[in-house]
């Protein structure tokens, strides 16, 4: 029996050991000399686990007393997590050495965070879900402030920290009240409390501190404010990793929890995240707008395009969530692209981070503004770039599920939006001469990143690269 | 062969079009050309061995949508094998003419710039979509062709485009065409909507259907018939320019000189007699609708002639005469002898090309002076010019031994349209309008020779002493079509208005069988030996058949489209009466030639003051005329002033106040007060964020609690 549970976290359980072996193997020996080395392995490792779990494992198992669940959904969520999280450690090599930054620590943080992440979208119960969000949580508040001698990224460390305990202490409240009324934190038990579409006010109460402690993960507004700021003070890499992987395992696990613990209660929750999903498409376009740091802009771009992600799960249907998986998938895959460019924007050695330093940059850099260009109109989901179609799936989603005005409010706050993303833009094409030219970073990797993923943007138009089924596959295990 | 005549203008349009630089403009000029005498001599043999039956041939599908089926094919008979030489014959001259006209041109800088390229390319392509028009099958097609001529014709007229006046006037001619071709269009959907196709053999068989079919249409019941009659026929009073959507032919004559013999006077204006005569299947079950047409097109002649009396422009005057002309075609058609509007149409073509030649010629030598009042006394400058003026003068007032069939081509058929004008309207308006008409135009096309031939040379001495006949290249094309304004209203007399066999047999139409008791003194003239002639017997024979047979046949025009090119109604008996009009009707245009050429002589060579004194006298009305019964300013005042203002209205107070203004109200105040609404909340304090963090808690508990938690 327990060799059945324990097969059914191997993918964690290889992970946690290749985490410990590498952290002693590392302090025993080389210590820094290894980090290299180390992160290739991890990246490495991490896509093998992704191809493992990929292509194995069948239908839905249980294990750990129902507390643990390895269905469509976790796997498809832990495949992009364990991708993404592989082209960020990637990508954030060679920036990283540059800059003295890479500790052989900071792989070995990466693998627990994403050990968290991967619980996190398997938990079938508060307790284990917790426990896989604390893991990932105190990792990334140890990587944000991995610039120790930067007075910033400390500063985001430690924002990033309390705020994630505050966030946390409303998470737990929440899971306390809902097992006060439901009499169990196991998931299958929370959803027969409320089986007759009767929904207790205290459940009702558990429910929404329990999504006011995951819109915190989301960064979904009012409890975004983090964001920014950890943004921009954490080095550029580790940006790059916060707006990738654990969006994904937040928005996962946000689903799981509102569709197997409050399945009866959908239109309960759907108007909560509805509201949170405005909010955040709004607030995410309008305060971009007046960002001149890239890396602050790239925060309310996520914000706002977790607001575009909620939508999807507001419909509260399959279709919905697949919607949800689809944006996610596509957000993750610009990201990635943006953030190498970010990272390559570099001048004396020192990473630039203003916006306005891209003037005419187009001139001297024709291709890699052209990627960005596409990326950039992709993320302001200008068809036909891919980027159209996340958003076209999500406003499809509410739009059927009897959400027009969400839809429409999506479509104008994507209009806003777009400007931030179009003056990079015009920077780029149009703007001022830079006097100190950025430098021509020849990283291989980042430019390979870049125009891999803008290549995506353009060429998955076709058929999504065949996410849509597959998402529509993991959606349909998670909403029976 | 149909299809090489079809296309060979569209590859001669490409080649120089896009091609002159790899084969010079010489050669463009010279591919074109070409490749258009190649179209014309096909054309001519079509026209002599292709018998009088229909014959479809089918070129590719071209729309499948739903239950609308179109094929892109040629329809063969005898209306498109006329118009087929009509257009390819003048435009053939046409181009060989522009060699010389387009030699040099003022507008444009010699050598820089390859206008001449353009040139050819605009009337190549010009002469495809008129080919289009006319041969085609069904009215998709046709529009097509409709629309390609009407963006030639902008092209063209607009072809100075440093001209103000010219590029005023190109969009004067596609708007007001605009307006036709919104009635064009309409019938078109009627037709589609009613019978479900858009073939004219479908349309043809469905429309004594359509005659007894009631439309219900905002106040009233109409019927359906007369109303796509109406629709069709102002589309074609558009492109023919006929009273109150006439406006923009006068202006048209600021395109080259050229265009305006090849497109406003012989082929494109044309185009709306040839869709009348084409749908004559449905407007002979539309009494009512050809009624107004015969109106419409006598009233055209009459008030055309009147302002062609003062124009000063010889080109006005020509393209005066050109509108007044195409009212007389629709007086034909209307009164249901198509055959005549046709036979009009191909004479008018011939010598209302050569008079634009001919003033083109004369322009030409006075170097690009048009006002009549400063030419005089040309004759023997240009005598070549002089002469072939004058054969176009004579053919277009006439001139014939009355009585007979001998004559210029204008006497036959213009005599032609006016007795059957007669029979069609009893004597009525219609006649009496084409009658004074054609005084008037005796008048002023006599007043155009003396005014530019005769008298002293008058203005400035210099060009006159430079005037000179034009070069070859412009004079043969003169000659050819003399030929035609000679001879081709006697040759085909018969065929077009002879006996009714002849003409039945002509254009392929089954005889009724009234056509047994036609007047000898209608008989063939000699000249009239034509292939058609042993299709003619076979027809008699069916003809001997008794007036029993005229309900058998109405009958089967419900089953089937009417066999032969132009169908007219068993009862139209009006070509028969027109063969029998009283010998005053069929002197009368002769004695108003007559008493028009009178008077010029008398105005102008006489008494060269008397003008100006009447004129004086008479000054209101000599103003109305001059002013063209002030169309212009009534459609300025009526139409195009409110439209600037509704535009401007839309533009300022719509998209620039409330729209542009909107947009940027939102986009520079409101989501810029936000952003720094939302830059002051991020104050970079934890307290702050974590209260922002506690009061959305409490929001949303509170929300949840009110809106449905608390059942």
């Amino acid at each position: 029996m327990i060799s059945a549970d324990l097969n059914l976290i191997l993918p964690e359980i290889v992970l946690a050991l290749f985490a410990m072996g590498a952290l002693l193997g590392a302090v025993y020996t080389g210590k820094d000399k290894l980090a290299q080395a180390m992160v290739w392995a991890t990246a490495a490792l991490f896509l093998a686990l992704a191809f493992w779990i990929g292509v194995s494992g069948e239908g839905t198992q249980t294990g750990f007393g129902d507390m643990f669940v390895v269905d469509g959904f976790a796997r498809f969520a832990k495949v992009v997590i364990l991708l993404s999280a592989a082209c960020v450690l990637l990508m954030s090599e060679g920036y990283m050495t540059r800059r003295g930054l890479l500790l052989f620590e900071y792989p070995v943080l990466i693998v627990l965070s994403v050990i968290g992440m991967m619980v996190m979208v398997s938990a079938s119960d508060l307790m284990v879900l917790y426990m896989g969000l604390e893991l990932q949580s105190l990792a990334l508040y140890v990587v944000a402030s991995f610039r120790r001698d930067s007075s910033k990224s400390t500063e985001a460390g430690l924002k990033y920290f309390v705020l994630g305990a505050l966030s946390s202490g409303l998470l737990l409240y929440g899971a306390s009240l809902t097992y006060g009324f439901a009499g169990t934190t196991k998931f299958t038990g929370i959803i027969e409390a409320a089986v007759h579409g009767h929904v207790t006010a205290g459940l009702l109460i558990g429910l929404v501190l329990l999504i006011a402690g995951l819109a915190f993960k989301v960064s979904a507004v009012p409890f975004h404010m983090w964001t920014p700021d950890v943004y921009e003070g954490s080095p550029t890499p580790v940006t790059a990793f916060f707006a990738t992987a654990p969006k994904v395992a937040a928005m996962a696990m946000f689903a799981r929890v509102m569709f197997d613990a409050f399945g009866q209660a959908i239109p309960d929750w759907s108007q909560v995240v509805a509201l949170l999903s405005v909010l955040s498409m709004f607030l995410g376009a309008i305060a971009a707008i007046g960002q001149t740091d890239i890396k602050r802009l790239m925060a309310y771009s996520s914000i706002a395009h977790m607001g575009f992600a909620l939508m999807g799960l507001a419909a509260g249907t399959a279709f919905g969530v697949q919607a949800m998986l689809i944006y996610m998938a596509i957000y993750v895959t610009m990201n990635i692209g943006t953030f190498a460019f970010i990272m390559s924007m570099e001048r004396d050695g020192q990473p630039v981070t203003d916006v306005k330093s891209l003037g005419m940059y187009s001139t001297r850099e024709p291709l890699k503004a052209l990627a960005m260009l596409v990326l950039l109109f992709s993320l302001a989901g200008i068809p036909p770039l891919v980027g159209f179609f996340g958003k076209f799936y999500v406003l499809r989603a509410a739009y059927d599920a009897g959400l027009a005005w969400l839809a429409v409010a999506g479509v104008i706050a994507s209009v806003i939006g777009a400007f931030y993303y179009l003056r990079i833009v015009f920077f780029m094409y149009f703007g001022e001469e830079q006097e100190e030219a950025l430098e021509t970073n020849r990283s291989v990797v980042l430019k390979g990143f870049l125009y891999a993923s803008a290549f995506v943007m353009v060429a998955g138009v076709i058929n999504l690269f065949g996410v849509e089924a597959m998402a529509q596959a993991a959606a349909a295990t998670l909403v029976q | 062969m149909e299809s090489i005549i079809l296309f060979a203008p569209l590859v001669g349009s490409l080649i120089a079009g896009f091609g002159w630089k790899f084969i010079s403009i010489r050669g463009a000029q010279w591919v074109t050309t070409g490749l258009l005498f190649l179209a014309c001599a096909l054309s001519w043999i079509v026209f002599l061995t292709h018998g009088p039956e229909t014959q479809h041939i089918q070129v590719m599908r071209w729309i499948e949508s739903g239950t609308l089926s179109t094929d892109w094919s040629i329809r063969l008979d005898r209306l498109t094998s006329i118009m087929l030489i009509v257009v390819t014959t003048v435009s053939a001259v046409v181009h060989l003419y522009s060699f010389g006209y387009m030699a040099h041109d003022s507008q444009f800088k010699d050598g820089e710039e390859s206008y001449r390229a353009r040139f050819f390319a605009y009337l190549s392509f010009f002469t495809f979509a008129m080919l289009m028009l006319v041969t085609s099958d069904n009215l998709v097609q046709m529009f097509f062709g409709w629309e390609g001529v009407g963006v030639a014709s902008y092209l063209l007229i607009g072809f100075y485009y440093r001209k103000p006046s010219a590029n005023a006037a190109a969009m004067k001619a596609f708007i007001v065409n605009r307006v036709g071709d919104f009635g064009f269009a309409l019938g078109i959907f009627g037709l589609f909507y009613l019978t479900d196709s858009v073939k004219f053999d479908d349309i043809f068989a469905a429309a004594p259907a359509l005659a007894e079919t009631q439309l219900h249409f905002l106040w009233g019941t109409w019927n359906a018939a007369e109303v796509l009659a109406v629709l069709l026929f102002v589309g074609a009073m558009g492109k023919s320019a006929q009273l109150f959507l006439h406006t923009w032919l006068p202006d048209a004559m600021e395109g080259p000189t050229p265009v305006s013999a090849l497109i406003h006077a012989a082929t494109m204006v044309t185009a709306g007699v040839f869709l009348v005569c084409r749908m004559s299947p449905l407007m002979e079950f539309a009494p009512n609708a050809t009624a107004f047409i015969t109106f419409l097109g006598a009233t055209t002649a009459f008030v055309a002639a009147t302002i062609g009396l003062v124009q000063n422009d010889i080109k006005r005057v020509i393209a005066y005469s050109t509108m007044s002309q195409l009212g007389y075609m629709f007086v034909a058609a209307g009164v249901g002898v198509y055959s005549v509007a046709m036979f009009h149409l191909f004479t008018h073509a011939f010598f209302k090309a050569m008079l634009f030649l001919g003033a083109g010629s004369v322009i030409h030598g006075m170097h690009h002076e048009q006002d009549m009042r400063n030419y005089g006394g040309l004759k023997d400058k240009m005598p070549k010019t002089f002469w072939a003026m004058m054969i176009g003068t004579l053919a277009i007032t006439g001139v014939g031994i009355p009585l007979t069939h001998i004559g210029f081509a204008g006497y036959l058929s213009k005599d032609a349209v006016i007795e059957s004008a007669w029979a069609g309207t009893q004597g009525g308006y219609a006649f009496w309008m084409l009658v004074i008409a054609a005084l008037f135009t005796s008048f002023y096309s006599w007043r155009l020779m003396f005014l530019t031939f005769f008298g002293k040379p008058r203005g400035d001495k210099h060009t006159h002493e430079h005037a000179h006949e034009s070069p070859t290249v412009m004079l043969v094309p003169l000659g050819v079509l003399a030929l035609g304004a000679i001879f081709s209203g006697m040759l085909w007399y018969g065929s077009f208005f002879g006996d009714h066999n002849k003409v039945n047999a002509f254009f392929g139409v089954p005889a009724h069988a009234e056509a047994a008791e036609h007047g000898d003194d209608h008989a063939a003239p000699a000249a009239d030996d034509h292939a058609a002639d042993e299709h003619g017997e076979a027809k008699e024979h069916v003809a001997m058949h008794t007036s029993d047979d005229h309900a058998a046949m109405a009958v089967e025009h419900h089953g089937a489209a009417p066999q032969g090119a132009i169908f007219t109604h068993p009862d139209n008996h009006v070509m028969d009466d027109a063969h029998h009009a009283p010998i005053w009707v069929k002197i009368s245009p002769f004695i108003a030639m007559v008493i028009g050429f009178i008077t010029a002589y008398w105005f102008y060579i006489v008494n060269p003051s008397l003008p100006k004194r009447l004129a004086d006298t008479q000054r209101p009305l000599y103003l109305f005329l001059l002013n063209k019964w002030y169309f212009d300013e009534i459609y300025d005042f009526l139409f195009v002033q409110p439209s600037k203002m509704i535009g401007r209205f839309l533009w300022k107070n719509i998209d620039e106040a409330i729209i542009k203004g909107g947009l940027n109200g939102i986009a520079m105040g409101i989501v810029p007060f936000f952003t720094r609404l939302a830059g002051k909340a991020q104050s970079g304090f934890i307290f702050t964020y974590a209260f922002a963090m506690v009061i959305g808690m409490a929001v949303l508990i509170t929300w949840m609690t009110l809106s449905g938690g608390a059942h």
